[in-house]
């Protein structure tokens, strides 16, 4: 057999996991510089070329933050991850070279397009969703064949079994493509000329709103947290050495995680022109959603039960289960903030802020380092990162990061929300606007604090990464024996 | 309080949903099933860099 047919294809591996920490500083800067805009809001309009103050404005950069670090740090995670676990646990190279290298190069261009049009201001408006149609129809084709090289590969496994990691990588590949298409069905209008790309979406009103959050909330639950769940089923017991607490639980936590997650999108929509009922079966499914949530966290803390002294001297483990312990705290606060009398306090206010980045940088950014630190020696044909001291510097240093962002977010959220509902005998607002930002201010500039430290984190595993690359070899491992039954004593 | 025709179709998908549940947490724990999950379950371990195997222990596998 030719060597392609004999080993794993880690070069996409490879590829996408550098780029997962590269995009990740770009997305995490950026965001560092609009929470500076909220401290210091002439930062960049002040002193910069007159064409240049509109594309520097905290508008225009907010949606490049949120993009960035979503689809360009996170997707490139998912990428990694899903393309890694899928080969070893299907005993099975890649169903194709060529189409998983276009799948790594597609990407990269989607992110360059959105890097070059959302500071031009080019957007269709839709949070998360914001990339205009000639984009759309590119990561559409990338997602098919990201979907045709994973189901493929799994299809050409040579074990019995689809290993529970790829059950949720799948889910999420599927549901991606179900939200992005119906979230972006769009008709496209040709007013200006071909570089400024315009569209308007097919729904109008209220239905627009609701399939909007019915996408925003999935992004939420299938591309931040299904995918990412499919990292922790396998890296969590890949660096404690244990198979899962356990597989029958974590079957149940598939279906219904999967199940319940489709249903929770209304709860963005209390207090507004939806329809009562739809809120209030928002809020009953999103309050459900804390079960499979904790089901699954519980799930992959208990992998530890017996190993629990590996987490005193392996800032790796240390990554993966802090990020459960801040996926369960997101995933009790969110329900909590569902509940319609609650989110009368919170909605608009910056303890969404800090719920979001509770779950984006405590769950999704702790679980993908801790797993690329796992993944990338192994790629790069070396026993272990170049410094271990490094990996638990990181871990500190973010962890303090998020501690910062999350409970400044908190203090000046819950104040907002007090404030700007207290009203006077006569029914007049007690205080003005301008209060409640006075207020929040030396909040603000502790989360510039919180988010810095958290982006020295990741130039930290930056120059770690790069150190563990150029001390290596790049070798694909050989692919396994079809036989995993005779292995296991 | 009144139960109106708008409460019970907030109701409906979530009692759908429960049934369904049931049915899937019966078949995920049914004796059938046992065997095959443990295999599942060490799929990841069956690669040969691995220093450590894990053993056979009382997980509520």
């Amino acid at each position: 057999m030719s060597e392609t047919q004999t080993t794993y294809n880690y070069k996409v591996v490879r590829q996408f996991a550098v780029m997962t920490v590269i995009w990740g500083i770009v997305g995490m800067l950026v965001g560092v510089i609009i929470a500076a805009q909220l401290v210091w809001p002439e930062l960049l309009s002040a002193n910069v070329p007159e064409f240049l103050a509109p594309i520097l404005s905290y508008g225009r950069l907010r949606p490049l933050h949120t993009n960035a670090v979503i689809f360009a740090f996170g997707g490139c995670a998912l990428f990694a991850t899903s393309y890694y676990c899928v080969q070893q646990t299907c005993h099975a190279r890649l169903l194709s070279d060529g189409l998983a290298a276009f799948t790594f190069w597609g990407w990269q261009i989607v992110i360059l397009l959105a890097a070059l049009s959302l500071p031009l201001g080019i957007t269709t408006g839709k949070e998360y969703a914001e990339l205009e149609w000639p984009i759309d129809i590119l990561i559409t084709v990338v997602w098919v064949v990201y979907a045709v090289v994973f189901f493929g590969t799994i299809a050409k496994r040579k074990v019995s079994h689809i290993y529970v990691a790829n059950w949720f990588f799948g889910a999420m590949i599927i549901a991606v493509a179900l939200l992005h298409l119906g979230n972006s069905a769009e008709i496209p209008v040709f007013s200006e000329s071909l570089l400024f790309p315009r569209s308007f979406s097919v729904y109008a009103g209220v239905q627009d709103a609701m399939v909007q959050w019915w996408y925003g909330h999935n992004a939420v639950g299938f591309f931040l947290t299904a995918g990412f769940l499919g990292m922790m089923y396998y890296f969590v017991p890949k660096q404690a050495g244990r198979p899962v607490y356990s597989y029958r639980l974590s079957v149940v936590h598939f279906w219904a995680l999967i199940f319940t997650y489709m249903w929770a999108g209304p709860h963005h929509l209390h207090y507004t022109a939806l329809p009562d009922w739809t809120q209030s079966l928002g809020m009953i499914f999103s309050l459900i959603l804390l079960a499979p949530s904790w089901g699954g966290m519980i799930n992959g803390i208990m992998t530890l039960s017996g190993a629990w002294h590996k987490l005193r001297d392996d800032p790796v483990l240390k990554f993966l289960v802090t990020s459960l312990s801040f996926y369960g705290m997101s995933t009790f606060e969110g329900p909590m903030m569902s509940i319609k009398s609650v989110n009368a306090l919170s909605h608009y206010t910056d303890w969404t802020v800090g719920h979001v980045h509770s779950g984006a940088l405590g769950w999704v950014a702790m679980v993908s380092v801790g797993s690329l630190y796992y993944l990338l020696p192994r790629v790069f044909g070396r026993q272990e990162m170049y410094s271990t001291k490094l990996i638990a510097v990181h871990f500190w240093i973010a962890t303090i990061g998020i501690v910062l962002y999350v409970a400044s977010m908190w203090i000046a959220g819950v104040y907002q929300g007090l404030i700007w509902r207290s009203v006077n005998a006569d029914g007049t607002l007690a205080y003005s606007f301008v209060e409640g930002v006075k207020f929040s201010y030396p909040f603000w500039t502790i989360r510039v604090a919180g988010g810095a430290l958290f982006l020295v984190g990741m130039l930290i595993m930056a120059y770690n990464m790069f150190r563990t690359i150029g001390a290596g070899e790049s070798r694909d491992a050989p692919i396994l024996a079809p036989a995993p039954a005779a292995k296991h004593a | 309080m009144d139960i109106t025709l708008s409460d019970l179709r907030s109701l409906l998908t979530p009692l759908v949903g429960i049934v369904l549940f049931l049915m899937v947490v019966k078949w995920a724990y049914g004796e059938k099933s046992r065997k095959g999950y443990e295999e599942a379950a060490n799929l990841p371990f069956t690669d040969d860099e691995d220093e450590e195997k894990p053993g056979s222990d009382a997980r509520p596998r």
